[in-house]
């Protein structure tokens, strides 16, 4: 018996996850938090989020003298990848950039590191 | 002349200004202090928004995007980089702003959604050196998402708030060492999920019953004695000090409402929630001037800072197209077991439609329990919760046809309910 609390909303559900009895759930108030608990026991996964860097014309100025508000540029996973993989993720985010205008959902990096997840833009940045 | 000033362009003021238009305001003003809109939302990265409002899980820039958008599709006026100077009883708000100059601008209705800002070092009276690298955990977080500095390299957390959970894993992400995340009460104040999901996905140890004693360090922090407190009188024990070496203390304790400007127009503020005294319908003691979000209280979910939003927005169009509702029967909202505070503060029976939303915070960790709605003595109404913390804010909805025609005052009390002995099969936590 594994007892976990569930990230899939604020709620936080206590659970308890039985690896002698196929991963049964218990304490879950909501069916997301049974496929959590399972998951979580078996094979954890978690969305990545982070910043990339932004390329601007006038790079060499810093980003409100360049007409910009932001120096990066939210990012996500546009799904949850392997818990193991995440500072692997990092790796390649660290070395990402963008280009102006992004939009949200623009695809970033395809498939980040194998998985099918790809990692993608969350505003829209114009200038 | 406006029919609507909303001073705020964070999620509360979107979202009231999206909502108030929908209702038949016609000229709509949003006034902003920063250069955009989305207020704290464009720097909260992070996923986990939206969940209960749109039914799927957004970043914070992805949640504001949605209402942005909203607000681009319509003909709402909108000044950024705009700051509001004083708000007069006749409804006139004063602003300024680089391209504008000074502005009066005056309008039939306002809504309040200036947000809230950080208890920082000074609040704290910790001892110590004043060296840099002490910062809040909410200026950290716009140093590394919006700008791209980080703050530093070997981090303590004082304080378990989200803010400064989620600083925790954006942080080692980046590369720096948190070394500890202390917090005085015996339990967070931040979300369970994020202390599995920020602190023990990457083994941060949370010393719960500590507090930061002493601050040391020339120009930089170079130590933080962190001690454990006595659990009733919150007091150091001596002789159980820990020294973390770092160059970086962040703050996550506690947030306040922003409510210069509710004060100096003379609106009735609670003490205990730092904001606004509100009605049922989020209407302040100024007739015409609503207040939702983080400046009415704070709340842990954005969620419920858009609904409150749409609430406020939704009177404040009814206050402009059809008038003031009657406040000739007010009932006071009172507490008792450990609610601190209720939203609203006051009701109007009879302008209520189906329900009135009471929304509230208790003051420690509670089990199985019940919440109590009572007019003078008498139980109305009983909800059952499994648990509640500190940390996630409560509501509980009370049907009007409970409250019609009284003139008692409405009492929110929390209660425990004592688990029989666990002889019942059921597994014993």
């Amino acid at each position: 018996m594994k007892e976990l609390i569930c990230i899939v909303c604020p709620r936080g559900c206590h659970l308890t996850v039985d690896e002698n009895n196929g991963y049964a759930v218990t304490g879950n108030f909501c069916k997301r938090g049974e496929v959590y608990g399972k998951a979580e026991v078996t094979a954890p996964v978690r969305v990545v989020t982070s910043t990339v860097a932004i390329h601007r014309a006038s790079a060499k100025t810093a980003p409100d003298a360049a007409g910009g508000i932001e120096a990066r540029c939210p990012v996500k996973t546009s799904d949850a990848i392997p818990k193991h993989l995440v500072l692997d993720a990092m790796q390649q985010i660290y070395a990402a950039s963008v280009d102006l205008p992004v939009h949200i959902g623009d695809v970033v990096i395809h498939g980040i590191c194998g998985t099918g997840a790809d990692l993608v833009a969350t505003k829209d940045i114009l200038a | 002349m406006y029919d609507l000033i909303v001073v705020g362009g964070g999620p509360a003021g979107l979202a009231a200004a999206v909502k108030a238009r929908e209702c038949g305001l016609k000229k709509v003003l949003i006034v902003e202090r920063s250069l955009q809109l989305g207020g704290i939302l464009n720097q909260c990265i992070h996923n986990g928004f939206g969940l209960t409002y749109f039914k799927e899980e957004l970043t914070g820039p992805e949640y504001a995007a949605r209402f942005i958008k909203q607000v681009e599709g319509t003909d709402i006026e909108v000044r950024t980089d705009t700051m509001v100077l004083d708000i007069t009883p006749d409804k006139t708000v004063h602003m300024v702003s680089p391209t504008l100059g000074y502005r009066a601008e005056q309008t039939k209705s306002i809504i309040l959604a200036m947000g809230c800002r950080e208890r920082a070092r000074g609040a704290l009276s910790i001892p110590g050196t004043r060296p840099a690298g002490v910062y809040t955990a909410g200026a950290a977080q716009k140093y590394v998402n919006i700008d791209g500095y980080m703050p530093g390299r070997r981090i303590v957390i004082l304080g378990s708030g989200d803010i400064g959970l989620i600083m925790a894993r954006r942080l080692t992400l980046e590369g720096a060492k948190v070394l500890a995340c202390v917090e005085l009460n015996p339990y967070s104040s931040g979300l369970n999920r994020n202390i599995v999901q920020c602190l023990n996905d990457f083994n941060i140890p949370l010393y719960l019953s500590h507090t930061v004693t002493n601050i040391q360090g020339e120009s930089r922090v170079e130590k933080v004695v962190v001690s454990q407190v006595d659990d009733r009188t919150k007091a150091p024990i001596p002789g159980t000090e820990i020294e973390f070496e770092c160059d970086t203390l962040l703050l996550s304790v506690g947030l306040i409402p922003e409510n210069e400007l509710t004060r100096d127009a003379g609106i009735a503020l609670d003490p205990r929630t730092k904001g606004a005294f509100v009605y049922e319908n989020m209407e302040t003691s100024m007739p015409g001037v609503f207040a939702c979000g983080n400046v009415l209280h704070v709340h842990d979910l954005v969620d419920f800072v858009t609904q409150e939003a749409q609430r406020a927005a939704e009177a404040a169009a009814e206050y402009v197209l059809k008038g003031q509702p009657s406040r000739e029967n007010i009932i006071d909202v009172r507490t008792a077991g450990g609610v601190t505070y209720t939203v609203p503060q006051q009701i109007c029976p009879e302008n209520l439609k189906d329900e009135v939303r009471v929304f509230f915070r208790i003051n420690r960790v509670f089990g199985k329990s019940e919440i109590v709605a009572k007019l003078g003595d008498k139980e109305i109404k009983v909800f059952k919760k499994p648990f509640m913390i500190p940390g996630e804010m409560q509501n509980v909805s009370i049907p009007a046809e409970l409250l019609a025609g009284t003139h008692e005052d409405l009492t929110i009390e929390a209660r425990e309910v004592t688990e029989p002995a666990a002889d019942n099969g059921e597994v014993a936590k």
